[in-house]
């Protein structure tokens, strides 16, 4: 298929993935927001859970370009809201169907339609309506419409080429956005080292557990207290887990195999060296090597993965002068538009 | 200009459902009757839910300069138009006619340039007008076809009379709302498809991508058609989906492709892959970046190179436009004559040329009861109809034509014929145009139908997309 479409649906279903993820790590800030507690000593006003997403997603300087402090509103309003911030909600919403237009002949007429009618429903939402619905019950809603978008997708589209492609974007993004989320956790200081194993500590790593729809999976696989090794296990390790890193790697592996043809060896040569660590890793292993620099590594594989596959794929260079030098720019840009985010 | 031509076309608006009796005309009565047995509000949540299945489905066209957004759904009226099946007929081979011989005046104008040497039409009306490609001459092009789509615009003023009122001949859009059209009509009222024997016109993307392969360059077997795509701002992007849909060919910005050894290919996934034929909807001027305009950044570098060549086939041609521009349209008729040795079937609207002297005079004199254009504008930009003008917008027009009076034309204000239509008072008379699509390749023909646009505005004569025109669907009943 042509390198542009599948550029676009992979953008497609990176974009609606990334909005639901933001709309989990939102909401499992604002979740984690509401314990009875608040470390807000001089000089670590960055640890109040609003600040988290800032650090997580890296769009720190954006926002303290617009605002002075954090709070929830303000907050709320630039991860959700801001059309000027391409992490937000509504910029996601906006680039996943201004991807669906462009290839609106490819996908199915159903599909365009659901998505159009997402943006149509986001582009009228503004934030008094928000509120009156309730934080949290908006967050259910974009997860629910990328529930949604991704039935459809599944239940409509031929099972082609371009239907790896989304497949593709959805895990990839996923993969990153667990990765994030897990890490959440890690910036969340708790108000004491004696509050380790606490009710504190506990109320996170469930909120935690909540946020990726894995707290029921927890309680059914381990029969047992919450345990920062066994969260770790059961989001990263784990393949039965549908949101976990090696859940997204043994899909992001299966499509590549498929995908790749003999000159195109090295994505998925990358996606296989990803997958075996989580295939062979150890929950141990991973606390030993902090859990923090654990994620890091494994995000840093990610964007080389990234690349990769743009390269190969998604904006291949021929050897003609004009067409290099028009498709460096367009690399760039894609480039910035679906990895440079956070 | 032939004084009775001018009373045969002298304001008196045809109806083309009902007699000057109210009574319905023949090809109308089985519809009238099922309309009659409708109440209103049925109509008026017939109307509704199709307004809703345009927005949901995202049908859209932009208008340019318009700030309130890039996209809109182009109104739709429920009620169809009707033709009968030996007014097609007639119409239908007038159309035929028209291209062939247009057809004919492109191959010859780049090449022998008979019709120049016989004395027919002047040398500077074809070799000085910016619309001729220099580059175009001693190049063949598969099956001597330039035109392979064209949509011929027509308007009628009496039971049995159309009129021809321009050619579009470069990159003729709204045929997809021609498909769109039928499929809304049998969606909203299907008894009313087995209770009249409308002919179909879902063949379309059918016979246009049967005749695209039929001119792939010599040597080919298995040609790859795209259609190309100025982009997703494109106000006709919708259409260049659907069509790229509908014949399940791929739809390819330029970026998607290069040149490489004289030969065109995409870039597709799994590397390079050879490109036959260009269905494209990219205006000449930007199709090649080498070739024409050097700041296009919607063409292919080398594609007129290779199309020169003859490894790809580019529809329609380049060069097409010098056929189409309205000076070039009054001599349409002689090249009828000229090339097919045929009375022309349709005629021509009766037309001033503000080149001329005497008629610039008369046009001057006359402005309040003119339809003036630009020669070279499309879209109903830049026009001025002066019976709907103000004085000052008139005077403003004057000090425009005589700046630069060959740049203009001039028509008598016709006679649109009008339809019933769904308008907020109920159903009232709005006037109508028709715009149907002939397709060449393999042979020259038409599907039964075409574009028919409405004026929504009550007295309005613009039917125009672009200036708040609707569209109906047209139905030519089988015999």
């Amino acid at each position: 298929m042509l390198a542009r479409a599948a550029n676009n649906l992979y953008g497609m279903s990176r974009h609606i993935e990334r909005a639901e993820n933001t709309a989990r790590m939102l909401d499992v800030t604002y979740r984690m927001s509401l314990l009875p507690y608040r470390v807000l000593e001089a000089g670590q006003e960055w640890a109040d859970p609003w600040a988290l997403p800032l650090v997580i997603t890296g769009r720190a300087t954006a926002y303290y370009e617009r605002y002075s402090d954090v709070t929830p509103d303000k907050m709320l309003h630039f991860m959700v809201l801001d059309s000027t911030n391409p992490s937000s909600i509504y910029s996601c919403i906006q680039s996943a169907r201004e991807n669906a237009r462009t290839v609106r002949g490819v996908i199915t007429s159903e599909m365009y339609e659901d998505l159009n009618e997402l943006w149509l429903n986001m582009r009228d939402t503004d934030y008094p309506q928000i509120e009156s619905r309730g934080v949290s019950e908006f967050f259910d809603w974009v997860k629910l419409q990328s529930h949604q978008f991704r039935g459809v997708t599944f239940g409509t589209m031929l099972r082609d080429e371009g239907y790896q492609f989304i497949r593709l974007g959805t895990f990839m993004e996923r993969a990153d956005n667990t990765a994030r989320i897990i890490d959440v956790k890690y910036h969340t200081l708790l108000p004491s080292a004696a509050d380790v194993g606490g009710a504190v500590d506990y109320y996170q790593w469930s909120a935690l557990l909540r946020s990726v729809s894995a707290f029921d999976a927890y309680r059914k696989v381990y029969r047992d207290v919450i345990t920062p090794m066994k969260v770790a296990e059961l989001l990263i390790l784990r393949d039965d887990a549908p949101r976990s890193l090696h859940a997204c790697m043994n899909e992001i592996y299966d499509i590549l195999r498929e995908l790749c043809d003999d000159s195109q060896r090295e994505a998925e040569r990358q996606a296989g060296e990803l997958h075996a660590k989580l295939h062979y890793g150890r929950a141990p292993q991973i606390f030993d090597l902090g859990l923090h620099e654990y994620l890091m590594e494994f995000l840093e594989g990610i964007a080389t993965l990234t690349e990769e596959i743009s390269k190969d794929f998604l904006v291949p260079v021929y050897p003609s002068d004009v067409i290099r030098a028009l498709t460096e720019t367009q690399h760039q840009n894609q480039l910035l538009s679906l990895s440079g985010n956070h | 200009m032939n004084k009775s031509v001018e009373d045969k076309v002298a304001p008196a608006w045809f109806n083309e459902m009902y007699d000057d009796a109210g009574v319905p005309r023949k090809h109308y009565v089985a519809y009238a009757e099922w309309l009659a047995s409708k109440p209103l509000d049925f109509m008026l949540q017939k109307q509704q839910e199709a307004d809703t299945l345009y927005a949901r489905q995202g049908i859209t066209f932009a208008v340019y300069g318009d700030e309130t957004g890039v996209e809109r759904s182009i109104p739709f009226d429920i009620i169809p138009r009707i033709l009968r099946p030996g007014a097609w007929k007639k119409l239908s081979d007038g159309c035929c006619q028209r291209v062939r011989a247009l057809n004919a005046f492109l191959k010859d104008i780049y090449h022998g340039q008979e019709i120049i040497k016989a004395g027919i039409i002047p040398e500077q009306q074809v070799l000085g007008n910016v619309l001729f490609r220099p580059e175009m001459r001693g190049i063949a092009v598969p099956a001597d076809v330039y035109i392979h789509i064209a949509g011929i615009d027509l308007i009628k003023v009496g039971y049995d009379s159309f009129y021809v009122l321009e050619d579009n001949l470069r990159t003729p859009s709204g045929v997809s709302y021609m498909l769109e059209n039928r499929k809304m009509m049998m969606r909203l009222f299907p008894d009313l498809f087995s209770r009249i024997p409308v002919a179909p016109v879902d063949h379309y993307p059918d016979v246009l991508l049967d005749n695209l392969r039929a001119v792939a360059p010599r040597g080919v077997s298995n040609p790859t058609v795209v259609m190309l795509t100025p982009g997703s701002y494109n106000s006709a992007y919708f259409e260049h989906v659907f069509f790229a849909q509908q014949m399940g060919v791929e739809l390819v910005e330029g970026l998607d492709l290069f040149v490489a050894d004289n030969r065109v290919h995409m870039r597709t996934t799994h590397g390079p892959q050879r490109v036959d034929v260009i269905y494209r909807r990219v205006d000449d001027d930007f199709l090649d970046p080498l070739a024409f305009r050097p700041d296009s950044m919607l063409g292919v570098p080398g594609l007129f190179s290779a199309y020169r060549a003859g490894t790809v086939t580019l529809a329609n041609a380049i060069g097409t436009g010098v056929a189409d521009d309205k000076s070039t349209y009054i001599y349409v008729p002689d090249m009828v004559r000229f090339y097919l040795g045929e009375e022309p079937i349709l005629q021509n609207v009766p037309t001033y040329q503000l080149g001329k002297p005497d008629d610039l005079k008369y046009v001057l004199t006359h402005l309040p009861e003119l339809v003036v254009k630009e020669v070279q504008g499309s879209g109903g930009y830049g026009m001025l109809v002066g019976p709907s003008s103000s004085a000052a917008e008139i005077e403003a027009y004057r000090a425009r034509i005589l700046a630069n009076p060959p740049m203009f034309i001039a028509q008598p204000t016709l006679a649109l014929s009008t339809c019933p239509t769904y308008v907020q008072s109920g159903i009232a008379p709005r006037h109508v145009d028709l715009r149907p699509y002939v397709l060449s390749g393999k042979t020259v023909s038409l599907v039964p139908g075409g574009l028919t646009r409405v004026a929504l505005r009550e007295g309005s004569l613009v039917v125009n997309s672009s200036q708040g025109g609707g569209t109906k669907d047209t139905w030519v009943l089988e015999e």
